[in-house]
């Protein structure tokens, strides 16, 4: 039996609110112990000193690209870019080419992701055929297939009707629904937060409260419904005030946000960079703040990423042209540190946010390091600068706002089912 | 200014101001000879790069190279090149092998001449890039209002139209500031742009208001086919609430100039006799282009130096 | 006035400067040229002063009113800037401010006398004649230079020189001031280790 044992790292276990120094063996591919000062002659020994050693990430929003557009991406490389930012597990949306819609589909990145990918993926399925939104799949056999949640992310459910009956429909097989709210109308052509800066850019504004609209109506419809909704990548104040309001109002819903709309404003994009070109766009200051205060009262669950791949000659495109979306894997962990070396999160908050909430809304095991659990686990080091390149980066993509910046925080290791799937002096190691 | 771009009135400063348009005021001399042309920019390429069809802003970047003895070539990527064969930075890259002195862009979607100067060696120039600003019309407007008032400094400006979709506006607000003049919008609400009071402007939905003791006023072009029936009800309306006419005209000050830059539709931003007649100084404005444009390339063409002086 | 250097110093003279010539004698040699040109002038209704700015615009109003003072004539003066033909713009930092371009009567047919203050390799001198040919076609083009300092880099002669002043390459001559001007003081000054193109920008001497 392979033994793995990590030593000297801070132990951050938010299922049982663990927060203290400590050794953590690993064996037969689950959690065998942890303690201080643990001898185990024989083992592999990762040094962890003056790094976290936590569950792994969990990103509940990526975009792995394949079927379909193996050019930006596909689960392999996905996967592999996934680990290098200490992800033990992504969740995939259904916006491929075909899209998932169909337990054909689903199968095929199961078993694709079972041969190529260090990460494990968990498809989520459109919640209408094709992303149309107007006939819903067919979630029961969905979920057989394997699927985690539904989502038309990549679009909207305009038809207040059709969105109704898929949560109604939804509660057959108890998964989220993951919305991605934008009244479609009201952004029109639409590409930058409206504002000062899209005034100032002379480029279509896209309003904050196309966002809160759909929120608003998404809410009441799963208050009447008794579905599970999960607001995708919330960017507006208006939104999170919105999910705070109905959460004490007793309606079940779950949020998350990116780090990108935790950290970057819509001055992001004063020099028409494409790359910082994204949706929901950067919103404002103002917003931002709300989102941030947002994660730390919990009123937002998860940080999830919305990794979104696209080539260069797509993102070179003039601006209204280029295709909205960054990566955002490998440079999740450095720019959420940004949150607990602002003091607004603790060190085991942001790894709840990270890894014990995504298990938790998404049902599925991990978040937790607890004795027997499968060893998914990551080590971080929160002090370690380095400079980002995109090139270097293990996703088929380089399209990042923070290409050549220069990061504090990085995976050191990454640990699927107990084996070493990425270190930083090694490169992937898996499958 | 030796090969910086211009992509922008928002990025130059006053004193960058001042020198075009006193370059411009000798350019002007030049189109009174008889022989129209110096041997200045004689052996210079410069490439109108235009992915947005413009006869009159073209052809006044060709008179004005030509009449600096550059060698003029005009480059129409229009539409189709788009998305299907060349991406834009594709063209510019070829482009830069070819070793133009001075790009001259138009584009219909904001941020192209800026990525473009990115990719290029050679300066850019901007001659509209969507909304975002078209600075070498802003500079003939400030050149055709200062020769007709003297000044810029405590004139108050209106500027009346679709400022939300405008380039012209948005150049013209940060020229007419950096200059020294008070400056007015007025549109239905629809189309004043969000946050527009940050840019430093006054913003009016009542024509009367905006040009009460005004100075200049700048009538915008109103694209019908494109927004009458969402941004305002009809073209009817439009010219019955904010289109310039004598009558309303009496609001401004007396000796008022009127500007539009082109081409005007006559019945709707301006009634039919302000178009044909003084105060416009509509004609000026053309004129004006050439020298404008004569200045900006003296500026700006060839190389930017490396290290010292030689 | 004696040709020994003077050492001036005053409102108006740069430290470590020369005058060469004052503001008494700029007047005796304009009144000594003005003579010059007309006693060989064939048919002084003809002339045309075509001044190159800055220093040749004072300095051909000067002889303009002198031949009007000596002989009753009314000699036409032109301004004519000569930057947008210079020959070493592709090898300048700096695009040179443009100056005042006037010429009230046509070329065609006159004797032009070109007027500049300081004349040193003629490139000045040459981009004047490319301008002039843009203006017409002139029966002949003249040169009068206050100041001849030498170093021709092209075959131009002047037809009226002021004052021959013999100088080494690191040193700079040139025109201070205007007749009535603000100063109060018209003269030439011998400068040393300062550039040309420097004295360029503050609009005085010869660039070439």
């Amino acid at each position: 039996m392979s033994r793995i044992l990590i030593r000297g790292g801070r132990i951050l276990d938010p299922s049982v609110n663990r927060d203290e120094p400590g050794d953590l063996l690993i064996e037969g591919g689950v959690i065998a112990e942890i303690a201080a000062n643990l001898e185990v002659p024989g083992s592999e020994v990762i040094d962890a000193a003056g790094a976290w050693v936590s569950p792994g990430f969990i990103d509940m929003h990526s975009h792995l690209r394949e079927p379909g557009q193996e050019y930006k991406e596909d689960i392999a490389s996905g996967g592999r870019s996934a680990v290098a930012g200490g992800f033990t597990a992504v969740a995939c949306m259904a916006n491929t080419h075909p899209a998932n819609d169909d337990p054909a589909m689903t199968n095929f990145i199961l078993d694709r992701a079972l041969r190529d990918s260090p990460a494990r993926v968990y498809p989520i399925a459109a919640a209408t055929m094709g992303l149309e939104g107007e006939v819903m799949t067919e979630m029961v056999a969905l979920v057989a297939a394997g699927a985690v949640a539904f989502s038309d992310d990549g679009k909207t459910i305009t038809d207040s009707g059709v969105m109704r009956r898929v949560l109604e429909y939804s509660r057959l097989v108890g998964v989220p629904v993951i919305v991605h709210c934008e009244d479609r109308a009201l952004v029109g052509d639409g590409v930058v937060n409206e504002g000062p800066v899209s005034t100032r850019l002379g480029l279509p504004g896209n309003p904050a409260v196309a966002e809160t609209v759909h929120i608003q109506r998404d809410l009441l419809l799963a208050e009447i419904t008794g579905a599970e909704l999960h607001v995708a990548h919330v960017s507006t104040a208006g939104g999170v005030e919105a999910i705070r309001l109905a959460r004490e109002r007793g309606i079940q819903v779950t949020a998350e946000v990116t780090p990108h709309h935790l950290t970057l404003t819509d001055e992001a994009l004063l020099g028409f960079d494409t790359h910082a070109k994204v949706a929901p766009p950067l919103r404002s200051r103002a917003d931002v703040r709300a989102c941030r205060d947002g994660l730390a009262d919990g009123t937002i669950d998860a940080i999830a990423t919305d990794h979104a791949p696209h080539a260069l000659h797509e993102k070179e495109l003039e601006f209204t042209s280029a295709p909205p979306g960054m990566i955002g894997f490998e440079t999740a962990a450095a720019v959420v540190l940004d949150l607990v070396r602002s003091g607004e999160l603790t060190p085991l908050e942001l790894v709840r946010r990270m890894s014990t909430h995504p298990a938790q809304i998404l049902r599925r095991p991990g978040g937790t390091l607890s004795i027997g659990s499968p060893a998914d686990v990551v080590v971080l080091d929160p002090e370690r600068r380095w400079t980002y390149d995109p090139v270097k980066g293990y996703s088929k993509s380089r399209n990042s706002p923070w290409a050549g910046e220069t990061l504090t925080g990085r995976v050191v290791a990454t640990l699927v089912d107990g084996r070493l799937a990425y270190h930083v002096d090694r490169g992937i190691l898996l499958p | 200014m030796i090969g910086r771009d211009l992509l922008g009135i928002e990025d130059l400063d006053r004193a960058d101001i001042e020198r075009i348009l006193e370059t411009a005021e000798h350019m002007g001399e030049i189109g009174e000879r008889e022989v129209k042309k110096v041997p200045t920019l004689r052996g210079r390429t410069l490439v109108n790069l235009f992915f947005e069809g413009s006869t009159r802003t073209q052809t006044s970047f060709e008179i004005a190279g030509k009449r600096l003895s550059a060698d003029v070539v005009n480059f129409s990527a229009m539409s189709s090149s788009l998305a299907k064969s060349e991406s834009i930075l594709d063209t510019a890259r070829t482009l830069d092998a070819m070793d133009p002195d001075v790009v001259v862009v138009r584009h219909g979607v904001a941020g192209v001449p800026k990525r473009i100067a990115d990719v290029l060696e050679a300066p850019v120039i901007n001659a509209g890039d969507g909304a975002h600003e078209h600075p070498t019309q802003a500079l003939l407007d400030l050149f055709t209002v200062s020769r007709e008032k003297g000044r810029i400094d405590g004139l108050t400006v209106t500027i009346v139209g679709d400022i939300l979709h405008s380039r012209v506006a948005r150049s013209n607000i940060y020229g007419f500031l950096k200059m020294g003049a008070e400056v007015r919008v007025a549109a239905p609400p629809p189309m004043i742009p969000p946050a527009i009071e940050t840019l430093g402007v006054k913003a009016f939905t009542s024509l009367r208001e905006a040009l009460d003791g005004a100075d200049v006023v700048m009538a915008l072009r109103i694209q019908n086919e494109r927004l009458a029936g969402s941004y305002f009800p009809s073209v009817r309306e439009y010219a019955a609430t904010f289109g310039l006419d004598r009558g309303k005209l009496r609001y401004a000050k007396d000796d008022a100039i009127v500007m539009h830059p082109g081409p005007v539709n006559r019945g709707v931003e301006l009634s039919h006799d302000l178009a044909d007649h003084r105060p416009g100084v509509i004609l000026d404005q053309v004129r004006n282009g050439v020298s404008i444009r004569m200045a900006v390339l003296y500026l700006i063409s060839g190389r930017r130096p490396s290290g010292g002086s030689d | 006035m004696s040709r020994d250097e003077v050492q001036q110093t005053g409102p108006g003279v740069p430290r470590g400067a020369r005058t060469i010539l004052d503001e008494t004698g700029i007047r005796r040699t304009l009144m000594r040229i003005a003579h010059e040109i007309l006693e060989r002038s064939e048919d002084p209704d003809q002339l045309y002063l075509v001044a190159i700015p800055n220093g040749g615009v004072p300095l051909a109003r000067q002889i303009a009113g002198n031949l009007q003072q000596i002989a009753d004539l009314r000699v036409a003066v032109g301004i004519l800037d000569t930057t947008l033909y210079r020959d070493d713009l592709t090898s300048t930092n700096e695009r040179p401010m443009l100056r005042r371009t006037e010429m009230p009567s046509a070329v065609d047919d006159r004797v032009v006398l070109l007027v500049d203050d300081v004349v040193k390799t003629g490139r000045t001198i040459r981009a004047a004649m490319d301008a002039l040919t843009d203006f017409g076609r002139p029966r002949a083009v003249q040169v009068v230079g206050l100041i001849d300092r030498g170093h021709r880099e092209l075959p131009i002669k002047l037809d009226y020189v002021g004052k021959n002043v013999p100088t080494g390459p690191g040193e700079n001559v040139r025109l201070l001031g205007e007749f009535g001007g603000l100063d109060g003081r018209l003269a030439v000054v011998i400068e040393r280790g300062t550039s040309d193109l420097a004295m360029e920008a503050v609009g005085g001497g010869e660039i070439g």
